[in-house]
């Protein structure tokens, strides 16, 4: 009879906690993984669920639109915040797979810069793809593309992503067009040809890497004199390897990520809670320490210390000639464009 | 006499039922073992394939989301003009007005961009802008023709003919380079874009020398292992399945530090004076055929072990005490009783081989990718899943082909795979 009683009262126990669990607020953020989600859960994850209440549950994946796809048309997302590159957030705008923000909720359009408003996300991160060397190994910088053609000047390999994606900005700048013109040029049949004659002369002197942690072990290792690479990269192995790597802000290319609400999230609330959260300034400032992306609340840039905004893609110095990658022209074209380039490299 | 005579055939009747039921008893448990697996086969590797072969043929993007406009370009006499009246581009003008608001234009939109580039900006730009306008204009031939030029190409509308569905052969037709022009008929792509069958080549020389490879390196040590006692076979048999249980990444990068220009190979190399620079190992072919053949090497010498340790040794020496010099009594009798250990070894090492993914990306070049490389391109990064299944659907053919050709040659080796 008594454990007959104490059973029943460790099974009400357990139903309990468990109703309490349902009722509580609850949202699930899915992002990029790695380094930079360990500093995501630090300076948001964390102060978020403290400040609000609010259960978050992390996730984190690499990217596609198919799996968002999935998520969304199978009628049963998991997810409820995602965090998309700029491709996805129009891909899936257009396709109706995020809801249109409610700007009002999360502070209003005027709160972050231009680039980081649009219908249905909103910029999380700034970050750019720039020229990369190994400064214990070239000591006279490089000034741009043009120099990471340049054999005589700085002999040895070099390495680029493999794809035409960035690539073909990279040899239409080095070969003298402005950022601000590169996809009118690239828009012509002409201008590709130009790229790719430009990339055919240092074809014999190419490494292409497919992944971002490549290139920092590139130039470690001396495989490559100068190679493009994520800004970030950079950073994270100056700080963690101890290494001397250089970047060259000049021309580089940078693009944004954003968060964005899967259209039907349960959580729609809570969704919106987050995004509030994150877009705050002395949020967002929090991040730049951990982790050496640019952030989209203008007012978080001012509360950086100067040492620090200095090695931000956001920082006005390092965005004076910088070209934003075009979501358009490459949902236009990169596919004829994958296969011109799978061609031109499997041929001498 | 007359009595066994008579309950002979009776007799013989029931046990005949008998054994027939028994007979049926034991199928039917038979098929009752096998049939988790059955239905396993069936929902996990027969379904998902007829699914990519379908993928790979059926095209109904545009005709559920533009079912007017699908309509009107089937019914239209396209011997008259190749860009086509009024009533085709009101048709047009009302699904895409139509899609715009319910947000399924981008289906359409990725798939004419398959076809045209600039396919997705011309629907979701003409969308956009027709979508605000308050009545409809006078021609929307005209409207939509001076909204966006494009829709006054030739070309445009061959492409949308194309993707009118419910069948295509676009996506096949793709992958072993040719294309349907505006006539319809089947042409090469322009050279620069010609790009799949040397993939597939490339994929298959790959597999090929890894295969060979596997099998030149494995076959040795097999006979090795196989010769030794059990537990100094035990023994060294660690050595083969060590690698083969640490994961494939780990081994990938693993290759990448040992062949890189400053790597150990190209240090000793230069040590022993073999050669004067570094020779380039990685991120090339040759770096792509060597941490293959170190992956897939366990999958060879595994087959080949258990065939070898069945032969029976007094075969070689009846064959020696016959007469025979150990070469021939080798190729004679002993390479004929473990044949099935390389046919087995070889179609695994090939088969696996052919769907590599992450080691060529990894220690390759942009000419060393194979197949699923851009099967994985067209899933995950543009979701062309329609090529995507094309790709594989030839790889998948390609197989069985190549499979066919080769039982038929190794012949008399059955109960293999």
């Amino acid at each position: 009879m008594r454990t007959r009683s104490k059973v029943i009262a460790a099974l009400s126990i357990v139903l309990m906690t468990g109703s309490s669990m349902a009722a509580a607020e609850q949202v699930t953020v899915t992002s990029w993984g790695g380094a930079y989600q360990d500093a995501q859960r630090e300076v948001y994850f964390k102060p978020f669920e403290e400040q609000t209440g609010i259960d978050l549950v992390e996730e984190s994946w690499d990217g596609g639109i198919g799996v968002l796809r999935a998520q969304v048309e199978g009628g049963n997302a998991t997810w409820d915040v995602v965090q998309v590159e700029s491709e996805e957030l129009q891909l899936g705008c257009d396709e109706g797979l995020f809801e249109e923000l409610d700007w009002d909720k999360i502070g209003g359009k005027d709160r972050y810069i231009e680039a980081a408003v649009s219908p249905c996300g909103v910029g999380a991160i700034v970050y750019n793809f720039v020229l990369g060397y190994d400064k214990d190994k070239i000591s006279d910088a490089p000034a741009g593309w043009e120099d990471f053609f340049d054999l005589d000047k700085y002999p040895g390999k070099r390495a680029l992503r493999n794809g035409p994606k960035t690539n073909l900005e990279i040899a239409l700048m080095a070969d003298g067009v402005p950022p601000a013109e590169v996809y009118d040029v690239l828009a012509t049949d002409e201008g590709v040809e130009r790229a790719f004659k430009k990339l055919d002369t240092i074809k014999s002197d190419l490494v292409f890497w497919e992944a971002g942690a490549q290139p920092p072990q590139l130039l470690a290792s001396g495989e490559v004199a100068l190679t493009s690479i994520y800004n970030g990269r950079v950073d994270a192995a100056n700080k963690a390897d101890g290494r001397n790597f250089g970047i060259v802000w000049n021309e580089s290319l940078y693009t944004l990520d954003s968060w964005v609400i899967l259209a039907g999230s349960k959580n729609l609330d809570a969704a919106y809670k987050y995004l509030d959260f994150v877009g705050e300034a002395e949020n967002q400032a929090k991040l730049p320490m951990k982790i050496a992306y640019g952030v989209t609340n203008p007012d978080a840039s001012a509360m950086i210390e100067p040492e620090r905004l200095k090695e931000l893609p956001t920082a006005d110095e390092n965005m004076k000639n910088a070209l934003k990658i075009s979501d358009t022209f490459w949902l236009d074209n990169i596919d004829r464009l994958t296969e011109r380039w799978s061609r031109w490299a499997s041929t001498n | 006499m007359a009595e066994t005579m008579l309950a002979g055939p009776r007799q013989t009747r029931s046990l005949k039922r008998d054994l027939a039921r028994a007979e049926r008893k034991r199928k039917r448990n038979a098929f009752l073992l096998v049939l988790p697996l059955i239905v396993f086969v069936l929902i996990f590797f027969v379904a998902p394939i007829a699914g990519m072969l379908e993928r790979s043929v059926v095209d109904t993007d545009l005709m559920e989301t533009w079912p007017k406009t699908a309509e009107a370009v089937r019914t239209y006499d396209w011997e008259k003009d190749a860009v086509p009246d009024e009533a085709v581009f009101s048709a047009l003008a009302q699904d895409l007005i139509r899609s715009y608001d319910d947000r399924t234009a981008a289906a359409v939109a990725r798939r004419l961009n398959y076809d045209i580039s600039g396919g997705r900006s011309l629907v979701m730009g003409t969308a956009r802008k027709i979508a605000r306008l308050d009545q409809p204009p006078a021609s929307w031939r005209d409207t939509l023709i001076e909204t966006e030029p494009d829709w006054g190409r030739a070309e445009t509308w061959a492409a949308v003919r194309r993707a009118a569905g419910p069948l295509t052969d676009f996506f096949l037709l793709q992958t072993i380079d040719h294309q349907r022009d505006i006539d319809g008929s089947i042409v090469p792509v322009p050279t620069e874009r010609a790009v799949y069958l040397q993939i597939y080549a490339r994929t298959f020389a790959i597999a090929l020398t890894v295969t060979l490879l596997c099998l030149m390196i494995g076959f040795p040590i097999a006979f090795l292992l196989a010769g030794l006692r059990e537990n100094l076979a035990n023994l060294l048999m660690i050595l083969v399945l060590l690698p083969f249980w640490t994961p494939l990444l780990v081994r990938t990068a693993a290759w990448v530090v040992v062949l890189q220009e400053h790597g150990l190979v190209n240090q000793m190399l230069q040590f022993l004076h073999l050669t004067n620079g570094p020779i380039r190992l990685v991120y090339n072919r040759s770096g792509v055929i060597i941490s293959m053949t170190h992956v897939l090497l366990p999958f060879m010498i595994l087959p080949l072990y258990a065939v070898m340790r069945t032969v029976p040794k007094d075969y070689m020496r009846a064959a020696h005490s016959l007469g025979a010099p150990p070469f021939t009594a080798f190729r004679r009798v002993y390479i004929p009783q473990v044949m099935p250990g390389i046919a087995a070894g070889s179609i695994l090492v090939f088969i696996i081989a052919l769907g590599y993914y992450i080691t060529p990306a990894l220690v390759g070049g942009a000419a060393d990718q194979m197949i699923s490389y851009y099967i994985a391109f067209y899933t995950t990064d543009t979701v062309n899943w329609g090529l995507a299944a094309a790709l594989g659907t030839g790889l998948f053919a390609a197989t069985l082909i190549l499979y066919a050709i080769y039982s038929r040659l190794v012949g008399g080796v059955r109960g293999v795979m």
